[in-house]
């Protein structure tokens, strides 16, 4: 290899405003592989770049059901069929007394899918990212906001999407090796 | 409030970006000389963190004797303990959760260690009723559902075993919400770190967070239903503590004020234990521009509202004992008027309905040094509470033939103070490897995070 395969450009801004203008006109000039790095949850990026799309109610949901199927199946089988005894003449199934440990439950794996979940599509834990290459990227976690368009998306071209970028007014505009 | 004079208190000191908010929180952990009162916090807390291992030990290898539970008292200290931890675990997951979900910005700074609060109070909590049942080793099957070789399973009509459950997922939960909060700002502290090996470890429980747009989408939406989720955990929580008393029979236990009674008494407990650690904090560490006296005068306001709801609570005990015409519950409240344990229950009324009325005068509710005073007179206050409900309600019931006395051994309290030296141990430890101050919220609160809120 000649040169090192090329992740995409990252440009950096110094001001949130900066970062959801660009973002803004990245996406209206048609480029779709791009990624925006904060170091705060910012609404107006994900609005820029139409990235609002999450998964992750859908896994608490099942997460959820699964929790309530679990604690109540675990009770009515216990109490019901694996060791009935009559317990103060209440009857086997008492089932109101099992909507607690249900509830609980319920709470319970629906958390566990919400944080495994969350991780789970977010890929994590991935200890290597091409982006970590660029020297200045460690301050994307203090107060500096990147955005980042990426070598497959159809309308990459090195040297005139660097020309975009440093037009929308980029501090600086970093190539990303693989 | 409009009227005032003068604007509220800011959430955050003039003048911050989000350089300096970074650089300052991170700083505790990484590059500040860490201060001499934490040392000598520490090993305080350390010793009697050593005690309680002692008095475990001593425990483990004599017996629950050696404590001062007996017929008919046979919940004392322990549960007292247990229900006093495990409250004050609560005002963790309000601060985290409910005013997140009622966009209270003014909770930010102070979630993070509240947090941290309610997993250790939970895990002193948890010490109680493990201990409590003597041999835990045996006594496994009790509470967990596995298939054991007797083939017996956990009774689940019993208020005790849903308290297994509750207790459990709250850990675990709470423990889920923390985790999951921490890591952006795991991911600051990887990328700020100079040494090789600190660098590595953060990095590793960061797990690769870069805060990408994407990962941020599925971020705020998971915390946003963990969130959600915390909501009803943290009321049914203390609900179900409070049904292990309120579903026996015992007079002053079978009220049905209980359940919200015990829930305002958990947040009240909390708060009072949320500004014990804030006011120090602030202070040795000077983040008076994070936890402003906005954020003290807000708790200061939370626990005057939960500590009246508490008062109403006592008022209603009286009451219903009044109005029942029950002979029982009658001789249960002049009993603990003025019973032999009389002192406990005025000792409480001084701590739980007139110390806390003060807060009302602004100018006391704005003291630090007042706030800090009340919110020590809270927790005494709380923990009497407990006293008072388990012990003067077990001591004389329905037949005076089985009347009798109960204190606490030095062991009791060995293992009380212990606990708290647990819990002060697992603190001071937090606030030194990781930020006790949400680093990545404090930045949405700079001037300018958000640009459709400086629009509005």
């Amino acid at each position: 290899m000649s040169r090192p395969a090329l992740h995409g450009l990252i440009a950096e801004f110094h001001t949130p405003a900066g970062i959801v203008k660009a973002a803004e006109a990245v996406h209206a000039a048609g480029y779709r592989r791009v990624d925006a790095y904060t170091p705060y949850p910012m609404e107006e990026v994900l609005d820029a770049l139409h990235l609002h799309h999450t998964h992750v109610p859908k896994l608490v949901l099942g997460g959820g059901l699964l929790g309530l199927a679990a604690g109540w199946g675990l009770q009515y089988w216990s109490s019901v069929v694996e060791y009935p005894m009559n317990i103060g003449g209440r009857p086997f199934n008492s089932w109101a007394a099992f909507v607690v440990p249900s509830f609980e439950t319920t709470v319970l794996f629906a958390a566990f899918a919400a944080v495994i979940g969350m991780l789970a599509l977010n890929g994590f834990p991935q200890p290597y990212h091409p982006v970590f290459n660029v020297p200045s990227f460690t301050s994307a976690s203090s107060d500096r906001f990147f955005l980042c368009i990426e070598s497959g998306d159809p309308k990459f071209d090195l040297g005139e999407t660097r020309r975009f970028l440093q037009g929308l007014g980029a501090a600086d505009v970093q190539e990303v090796p693989e | 409030m409009a009227s005032s004079s003068r604007a509220p208190h800011p959430v955050i000191g003039p003048g911050h970006t989000f350089a300096t908010v970074t650089d300052k929180i991170a700083s505790l952990v990484l590059t500040r000389k860490t201060p001499l009162s934490w040392f000598f916090g520490f090993g305080v807390a350390f010793s009697l963190l050593m005690m309680f291992l002692a008095t475990v030990t001593y425990l483990l290898a004599k017996g629950v004797g050696i404590w001062g539970v007996n017929i008919p008292v046979g919940w004392g200290f322990d549960i007292i303990n247990f229900v006093w931890w495990i409250g004050i675990g609560h005002a963790g997951t309000l601060i985290s959760a409910i005013l997140l979900l009622l966009r209270q910005q003014w909770r930010t700074s102070i979630n993070r260690f509240a947090e941290a609060m309610t997993l250790f109070a939970v895990a002193c909590a948890g010490v109680f009723p493990i201990l409590h049942m003597g041999r835990p080793w045996v006594g496994a099957y009790w509470l967990m559902p596995y298939p054991n070789t007797m083939g017996l399973w956990p009774n689940f009509r019993s208020p005790l075993i849903w308290d297994v459950f509750a207790v459990g997922t709250y850990a675990t939960v709470s423990l889920l919400f923390w985790f999951a909060g921490l890591i952006p700002d795991l991911a600051t502290l990887r990328d700020r770190a100079q040494h090789r090996a600190v660098k590595l470890v953060y990095g590793m429980l960061a797990m690769g967070w870069r805060g990408s747009a994407r990962h941020w989408a599925n971020y705020e939406m998971a915390y946003l239903i963990l969130a959600a989720l915390s909501t009803p955990l943290v009321v049914s929580v203390h609900t179900v503590v409070s049904f292990d008393f309120a579903v026996g029979v015992v007079p002053g236990w079978h009220a049905t004020i209980f359940p919200p009674y015990f829930v305002a008494g958990a947040i009240y407990a909390g708060f009072a234990m949320v500004l014990t650690l804030a006011i120090p904090l602030r202070k040795v560490y000077g983040l008076e521009d994070f936890i402003t006296m906005r954020h003290l005068e807000n708790m200061a306001k939370i626990m005057l509202a939960t500590g009246l709801i508490v008062a109403y609570g006592y008022m209603i005990e009286a009451f219903m004992a009044w109005y029942s015409g029950n002979a029982y519950e009658r001789f249960m409240i002049s009993n603990r008027a003025t019973g032999p344990l009389g002192w406990s229950y005025w000792a409480l009324i001084l701590c739980n309905v007139l110390v806390i009325n003060t807060l009302w005068a602004k100018k006391l509710r704005t003291s630090v040094g007042y706030l800090f005073f009340v919110s020590l007179v809270v927790s005494v206050g709380m923990w009497l509470e407990r006293f008072v409900i388990i012990v003067t309600s077990l001591h004389r019931d329905f037949l005076p033939s089985s009347w009798g006395m109960y204190r606490g051994t030095q062991f009791d309290w060995s293992m009380f103070v212990g606990t708290i030296g647990l819990f002060l141990t697992l603190f001071f430890i937090f606030i030194r490897v990781l930020p006790a101050i949400s680093i990545f919220e404090m930045r949405t609160l700079v001037p300018g995070a958000s640009l459709e809120k400086d629009k509005a």
